[in-house]
């Protein structure tokens, strides 16, 4: 093919790209800050579909009326109680577990492997585990939160990789000669150098608290227990609005319009957590996923 | 790639390694590292108790539950709970539900995030790259709340933003969530906008993995990019698409229960209602524990034999498989 033709094919070709991730770009920036603009926005502005791009006649009421509603507070403080007490157990076990199915010599891990992906494949279903949390006496405690997911065996298997490609024997035997033996290797050796790996454990394990819902929404019944995403649940899609965050409202279009400015509000108080770590620690979990597949 | 990553190593190190402790015998090496066993003890004592007890749980699908006499105490029904559902007036409408919004959750959603990645990575601009990239990522964490709420927003008959610009142009505003009829795609394409850009990243390290050499040589020979995205960029990551092409063909039936079981309402409830969200009305809202039980149970072994048959397509095929 001549040069000329083949340059200029491909010209076309990178223009296209540009134009084509610039539009990707848009379609995923624009309702981010639609949402945005709007809780930054007056009543009725909302409520007359004034709002496009910036905020309309700027306030902050929606963001007053949230602060004076205690429940999304205690599910604030509940998620947080949540997302540190069940981090910690996952790091704990996950690592636990990891480790002896890292070390070759372990005997057994070939059949203990098995036992943990199995679960991949197949489960009992919700049912028979809501009776056993059930049964065992977890329902409607912290605990229902925390133990029935204590372990993902996807990152557990993430974290053998990880010891596996990043851990010598040869530091294991070190250890041995110096009067080693495994616990006090794992505590003092495998922990410190596996930093980055456990961070980026912690912030996958750490979302997915944060975000569950279905945990609580079967197994917790008390509503000083909920967490946050149960409440924003109730007054976001149910629509049970406390009455006395509309009470400086009196007629009933600027009901409606503070009804959608509280929500546009909340949605952002609720994401602000986790979107405002997100650009610090994205390198990470683009880490993370890479060490995923590194196998495949 | 999730389980090639489980299983090699596994297969791997017995033929290899073995020679500086294969002098000494199993149990004089089990005895070595005892300290092994308490490490993991926890871990296999947390799997038997929450993941093997519920399998064992599992046979009151074939019981009929009660709970005051327990899972042993309970009467054996035989495949009733079976047969009452497959019969039901239900069955049909779950399945087809089921399977087309999978269905169609794949076709749509499956190439997207290949494609935002070829295309990420052709965009030679350094900061655009990561712009587009940290953007497109960032929806990911927002939570299935949220998410679905900002939907309801952006939808809404009275103030939403898409019915803003319907109104702008003369036209009648349109109730989406109350329509069967949008379900299926709002629910496929709002999980596009969500999740294409964490799922690219994968794609993403598989490209950063291509030699660079083919690319110079494809210079050499003339070649325009497209053509180089044909025959060097997709062969190259096509180990990496089959093998999630797998993971997700082996869980058709299990389409996530959290988003539309938010998404649902009285006036979608035709199009919306899964075998999941179903297997929680009736089974925890509804206290049917043994006929739940049953058609959870359906679903987990239709997705079993599922993901083994498509592994086992996949490597007769000649191509790369889970195990």
């Amino acid at each position: 093919m001549d040069k000329k033709v083949i340059a200029n094919s491909d010209k076309a070709f990178v223009m296209c790209n540009y134009i084509f991730l610039s539009i990707v770009l848009m379609v995923v920036l624009y309702p981010l800050i639609y949402i945005v603009s709007s809780s930054f926005s007056s009543t009725s502005a909302v409520v007359s579909g004034k709002v496009w791009f910036l905020p309309v006649e700027p306030s902050l009421m929606g963001y007053n009326a949230i602060f004076k509603h205690p429940h999304i507070w205690i599910g604030y403080k509940n998620s947080l109680i949540y997302m540190v007490l069940g981090t910690s157990i996952n790091i704990i076990m996950t690592i636990l577990a990891a480790y002896p199915l890292s070390r070759k010599e372990f005997v057994g891990k070939n059949a203990i492997m098995a036992l943990f992906v199995f679960t991949m494949l197949f489960n009992g279903g919700l049912i028979p585990t809501y009776l056993l949390v059930n049964n065992l006496g977890l329902t409607n405690t912290i605990w229902a939160m925390v133990i029935p997911n204590a372990m993902a065996v996807w990152y557990v298997i993430i974290a053998r990789t990880y010891f596996q490609t990043t851990i010598p024997d040869e530091l294991y035997e070190a250890a041995v000669i110096d009067g080693c033996r495994d616990i006090k290797f794992i505590v003092s050796i495998v922990v410190p150098l596996s930093a980055p790996i456990i961070a980026v454990l912690s912030l996958f394990y750490a979302v997915g608290h944060w975000n569950s819902y279905f945990a609580a929404l079967i197994y917790i019944k008390s509503e000083k227990l909920y967490p946050l995403q149960i409440i924003l649940r109730n007054i976001l899609i149910q629509n049970e609005i406390d009455p006395n965050m509309l009470v400086d409202v009196r007629t009933l279009l600027r009901q409606q319009g503070m009804k959608d400015l509280l929500k546009y509000s909340l949605i952002v108080v609720a994401s602000l957590p986790v979107l405002i770590i997100y650009p610090f620690v994205q390198k990470y979990f683009v880490k993370g996923i890479m060490v995923g597949a590194l196998k495949g | 790639m999730k389980l090639n990553a489980a299983n090699e190593p596994i297969k791997g190190i017995r033929g290899k390694k073995l020679s500086a402790n294969s002098k000494k015998t199993t149990l004089v090496r089990m005895k070595e590292h005892w300290e092994l066993y308490l490490v993991i003890l926890l871990p296999v004592v947390y799997i038997i108790v929450f993941w093997y007890i519920p399998m064992y749980g599992a046979q009151i699908a074939f019981r009929d539950y009660m709970v005051t006499k327990g899972i042993m105490g309970s009467p054996w029904v035989g495949l009733e709970h079976f047969e009452t559902f497959f019969k039901s007036f239900q069955f049909a409408r779950l399945i087809k539900n089921t399977l087309g919004i999978s269905l169609y959750s794949i076709i749509v959603g499956f190439p997207a995030p290949i494609i935002l990645a070829i295309a990420i990575n052709e965009a030679k601009n350094r900061r655009f790259k990561k712009t587009v990239q940290m953007v497109t990522y960032a929806p990911y964490f927002i939570s299935t709340v949220v998410m679905v709420s900002m939907l309801l927003q952006l939808l809404s008959p009275q103030t939403g933003l898409i019915n803003n610009f319907i109104k702008f142009f003369g036209q009648e505003p349109v109730n989406f969530m109350g329509k069967p009829e949008f379900f299926k795609s709002l629910y496929v394409w709002s999980g596009v906008w969500q999740y294409t850009g964490y799922s690219a990243v994968i794609y993403l390290a598989a490209l950063s993995g291509i030699d660079p050499t083919l690319h110079e040589a494809a210079i050499v020979d003339g070649a325009t990019k497209l053509q180089k995205i044909r025959h060097i960029d997709i062969p190259g990551i096509m180990p990496t698409i089959i093998v999630l092409l797998i993971l997700t063909v082996g869980h058709v039936m299990n389409i996530g229960f959290e988003k539309i079981y938010l998404m649902q309402n009285n006036l979608n409830m035709s199009t919306s209602d899964v075998i999941s969200t179903y297997v929680y009305r009736i089974g925890l809202i509804g206290s049917q524990f043994s006929f739940s039980t049953a058609v959870g149970l359906f679903n987990s072994v239709v997705n079993c034999i599922l993901l083994v048959s498509v592994n086992k397509l996949a490597k007769k095929a000649g191509g790369s498989s889970l195990w």
